[in-house]
């Protein structure tokens, strides 16, 4: 049994400090090792060959010539791939196919999307791989191609998969379509809903599918031994995932490959899967020698996946003073070339802020000719938000009321029913509104051409497996392993929880990310689940160690370890043996291990529930240049709810990035294709992610409202603030010209044209 | 075809190499040299992650081939602090918690340092407009554009 300890607000120590990240020093002296950074003797590079065209048949591949090149050591294809059964696996909302994703990773019979890969090499230099690929021959059967959403659910568009019937329809669809599957949610009665509301709005919707943009292209190094055992270095957020879907993908056993963690450049939900590792792992297994793979800016552009553009359309209804009483959505995602958008995500987030009885949301996720969608920072949310939270907009302004008032109206609170099928289980969402309401720059003036726009956002937050190992040493100081990548600082929140749990300071706490045979299974580092989930697994391993301190001190003293208590980092008799002798500090206790029972660690892993969602509400002020319909940011103010910040910097960092993130989605990112169905932008510089001169300083208000199921009270923290931009920049935009823009993102000619629409009249 | 064979000044120290024709800077630092601090984020001259300064100037060095280097004096994040003493930037950087992943960090410090050589006193504007040429996508350029004005204050002694 583990000690309870409480964690009352005034006792804590170090939680919501803003220590430097322990991690920190290797990675401003160039010295820490991310994905590209791993070399091995003998080592190989391997570099893959992908498709020219958006979508064609292959007929055949000829591959003599690369093999015959000097230095080439080998050329795969799919046919060093086993084939894998057709089923979806796992719960629907993130199920998973490998038929789908062996044909991801390396085509069969058709290539499906411009940069599809189609084989690879391993050579002794970049430079030979890379000639060699220019020697193997395929040979295509061009066919035609689609890609919006909308043209791709038309009766007579091209088919991806010829017989590919529509999932979640009664009875079945007779003729195959590219529509992978449509999911609906209910409750109350919607007709009733609209029939009792004094005005109805509605209004349609489009965006662009955009990219994680992580600068770091994805990059693994591969070992395969003579005795069928393996290594990876992978820059993945969860290096248990590349395992699970490695072995499953090459048809290995699970112990026989170890994945360590390297340091992880930039991912946002795009490296939660595998593109590269397998096919390295093949390669080395192929050529007996360590296999490199980095993929160029190019490829990550065409082959990895962005999120999904959507075609969408809203309808809410309300009563004059303001109370929302029927909304129905409906939302139409690209999954990109195989199933699996994350249409079920918006379709359960889009207004699920708000209480509201008769609601209806149907999804559609509709395969394209372009790579298939990945995660990307609440993947599906900010999607429908876009589309709910403009037409909230509309619906504020045709009733006459505050855009902040109409959502605190309407809000949901603990108990409120979900369309889903849930409750509203956790406070928090109101007071993101009030503390916006209460932002003196929310009454500001604006100038000419300015406008200002709100909008909410709703993330689930995630829980799940996760494992955690505390040591202590000799001297007292303490390491902690865990099984989750870190991306934004999560080293950092580890060891606080550890040292607050344990009473001891911050830099005596050192957190790894251990690999997966050196720490128990953790999911992957994703859908803002660490600091809660892996950070539960942690403070429950320093319960343990807590256990078997005190346990040492008993015997230290010769006392029952039930007259043993731990206060401030010291072992106390207490109870009738309280004062009888000095406490007994961590270091101490450490010292004398070998006497007291050897060496002091514990192990904690769990599969948490009893996450928190994570409620964000945002303001920002625009200027609208009508000349070039430049659209800046002049002012931004972002409230979330975090439960309890544990590294209020790295806190407030999420939220600085999330934000931003979001900007650039609302006024520049998107897939510019040809008619050929070749994307034409696949660079950073035609790709255009913000920069620093883009922004202004962006200002968080950290709301906290524990949840009282973490024993710090964290709620997830990473992805509810990248839902309300891109509405947010729309309502604004529309508030400093009278435009409504429906269509992201909302570039200057976007802009323009709105403009000139107007003014023509 | 033989490898050339070019002789520079790496972070103070004479460093030889030989490289190809066609490798770039960025790919002799990485590959042939193992200084793997300086990063590629696009080789197009597009993120700012791989830069460096070459006879005091900042550049990308993906943009660069290694033979372009003869003769030249190269500056990497590896040789960016003193023995065990950061430089005051890298220091700032990690008081203000003004990275996340990390990967353009090296690319940050390098275009900054270069910055407050040229002008310690900076506006936000202006390192806004100078940092406009690396990307970060984790931290919205807020603790950055934090960090390095705050550098500039501690190394005017202001």
């Amino acid at each position: 049994m583990s000690t309870a300890i409480d964690f009352s607000e005034k006792k804590l120590k170090v939680i919501g400090t803003s220590p430097v990240r322990p991690d920190g020093v290797p990675k401003v002296t160039g010295l820490a090792q991310y994905g590209a950074d791993f070399s091995l003797p003998g080592m190989l590079w391997g570099k893959i060959l992908r498709s020219p065209h958006a979508h064609a048949r292959i007929r055949s591949i000829d591959t003599s010539k690369a093999q015959a090149l000097t230095g080439v050591k080998a050329v795969i294809t799919s046919a060093d791939f086993p084939e894998q059964k057709f089923e979806y696996v796992g719960p629907e909302r993130i199920a998973v196919n490998y038929w789908h994703m062996t044909r991801n990773i390396m085509a069969r019979e058709k290539v499906l999307y411009e940069g599809h890969a189609v084989a690879a090499v391993a050579a002794t230099s970049k430079a030979i791989a890379e000639e060699a690929l220019r020697l193997i021959e395929v040979d295509y059967e061009v066919l035609p191609h689609v890609i919006d959403v909308d043209q791709a659910m038309q009766p007579d568009a091209p088919l991806l998969f010829e017989d590919m019937i529509t999932r979640g329809i009664e009875p079945a669809p007779g003729k195959p379509s590219n529509i992978s599957k449509r999911v609906e949610y209910k409750m109350g009665d919607i007709d009733a809903g609209f029939a009792a509301a004094d005005e109805i709005v509605e209004a349609s919707f489009k965006t662009s599918p955009v990219h994680q943009g992580y600068i770091e292209p994805q990059s693994c190094l591969a070992r395969f031994d003579a005795d069928g055992q393996a290594e990876l270095w992978a820059s993945n957020q969860g290096h248990f995932i590349v395992r699970t879907f490695t072995v499953k993908l090459l048809g290995m056993k699970t112990g026989d490959l170890r994945v360590h963690p390297a340091e992880l450049g930039g991912a946002f939900g795009g490296k939660t899967v595998v593109y590269i590792e397998p096919v390295a792992l093949a390669l080395s297994r192929k050529t007996g020698h360590p296999v490199k793979i980095m993929m160029s800016r190019e490829e990550v552009f065409k082959s990895t996946g962005p999120t999904s553009g959507a075609s969408m359309t809203i309808r809410i209804g309300v009563t004059k003073d303001g109370k929302i009483v029927a909304a129905d959505g409906l939302f139409k995602y690209q999954a990109g070339a195989f199933p699996g958008s994350p249409v079920m995500n918006g379709c359960m987030c889009g207004f699920a802020p708000y209480d509201i009885a008769n609601v209806r949301t149907i999804g559609f996720d509709v395969v394209c000719n372009r790579p298939k969608a990945t995660a990307y920072r609440a993947p599906g949310s900010p999607i429908s938000a876009f589309a709910v939270e403009s037409t909230m907009d509309m619906a504020a302004l045709k009733i006459g009321m505050d855009p902040l008032q109409f959502r605190l109206k309407n809000i949901a609170k603990t108990g409120t029913p979900l369309v889903y099928g849930a409750k509203h289980a956790h406070e928090g969402f109101a007071e993101t509104i009030e503390a916006l309401m209460r932002h003196p720059g929310y009454q500001a003036p604006l100038g000419k051409n300015q406008g200002r726009g709100v909008a909410s956002g709703y993330w689930f937050n995630g829980g799940g497996e996760s494992s955690a190992t505390v040591h202590v040493n000799e001297d007292g100081t303490v390491v902690v392993a865990t099984g989750s990548p870190d991306i934004g600082g999560s080293r950092a929140s580890m060891a606080l929880m550890a040292a607050e749990a344990l009473g001891i300071d911050y830099d005596r706490v050192r957190p790894i990310v251990a690999d997966t045979n050196s720490v128990g299974y953790t999911q992957g580092t994703g859908g803002s689940r660490v600091t809660y989930a892996t950070g539960i697994a942690v403070v429950n391993a320093c319960n343990k160690v807590i256990d078997e301190l005190r346990a040492r001190a008993a015997l230290i003293w010769k006392i029952n370890a039930d007259d043993v208590i731990w206060e401030d980092g010291c072992a106390r008799p207490a109870g009738k043996k309280a004062g009888e002798f000095e406490p007994l500090p961590l270091k101490a206790i450490a010292a004398k291990r070998s006497a007291t029972g050897g060496p002091i660690s514990a192990s904690a892993s769990l599969n948490a529930g009893g996450q928190a969602p994570g409620f964000a509400t945002q303001f920002c002020d625009v200027e609208v240049d009508p000349e070039t319909g430049h659209v800046k940011i002049l002012r931004y103010v972002a409230a979330q709810d975090v439960g309890r910040a544990i590294h209020k910097a790295y806190v407030e960092g999420q939220i600085h990035g999330g934000v931003v993130q979001g900007i650039g989605w609302a006024l520049n990112e998107e897939y510019i294709y040809d008619e050929e169905g070749r994307l034409s932008n696949a660079g950073f510089l035609d790709y255009r992610i913000p920069v620093a001169s883009d922004l202004p300083m962006i200002e968080t208000i950290l709301v906290e409202v524990p949840n009282p199921n973490h024993p710090f009270g964290v709620k997830g923290v990473a992805e509810a603030n990248i839902v309300p931009p891109m509405a947010a920049i729309a309502n604004a935009i529309n508030n400093a010209t009278g435009r409504r823009l429906t269509q992201l993102p909302m570039s200057p000619p976007k802009v323009l044209a709105a403009l000139d629409a107007g003014s023509g009249g | 075809m033989a490898k050339h064979h070019v002789t520079t000044t790496l972070n103070g120290n004479a460093v030889e190499f030989l490289c190809e024709t066609h490798q770039t800077l960025l790919e002799v630092l990485r590959d042939e040299l193992h200084l793997t601090g300086t990063k590629e984020g696009c080789g197009t001259g597009d993120c700012g992650a791989c830069s460096v300064t070459l006879d005091g100037r900042l550049i990308c060095s993906c943009l660069m081939l290694g033979v372009e280097a003869q003769g030249k004096s190269i500056q990497t994040i590896e040789g960016m602090a003193v023995g065990e003493t950061l430089h005051v930037l890298q220091r700032k950087f990690l008081e203000h918690a003004a990275l996340q992943c990390g990967i353009c960090t090296p690319g940050f410090l390098i275009a900054a340092r270069s910055l407050l050589e040229r002008n310690p006193d900076p506006t936000e504007e202006e390192v806004r407009y100078w940092l406009a040429g690396n990307l970060c996508r984790c931290t919205g350029y807020h603790k950055i554009v934090e960090a390095v004005l705050d550098s500039a204050r501690e190394m005017r002694g202001a």
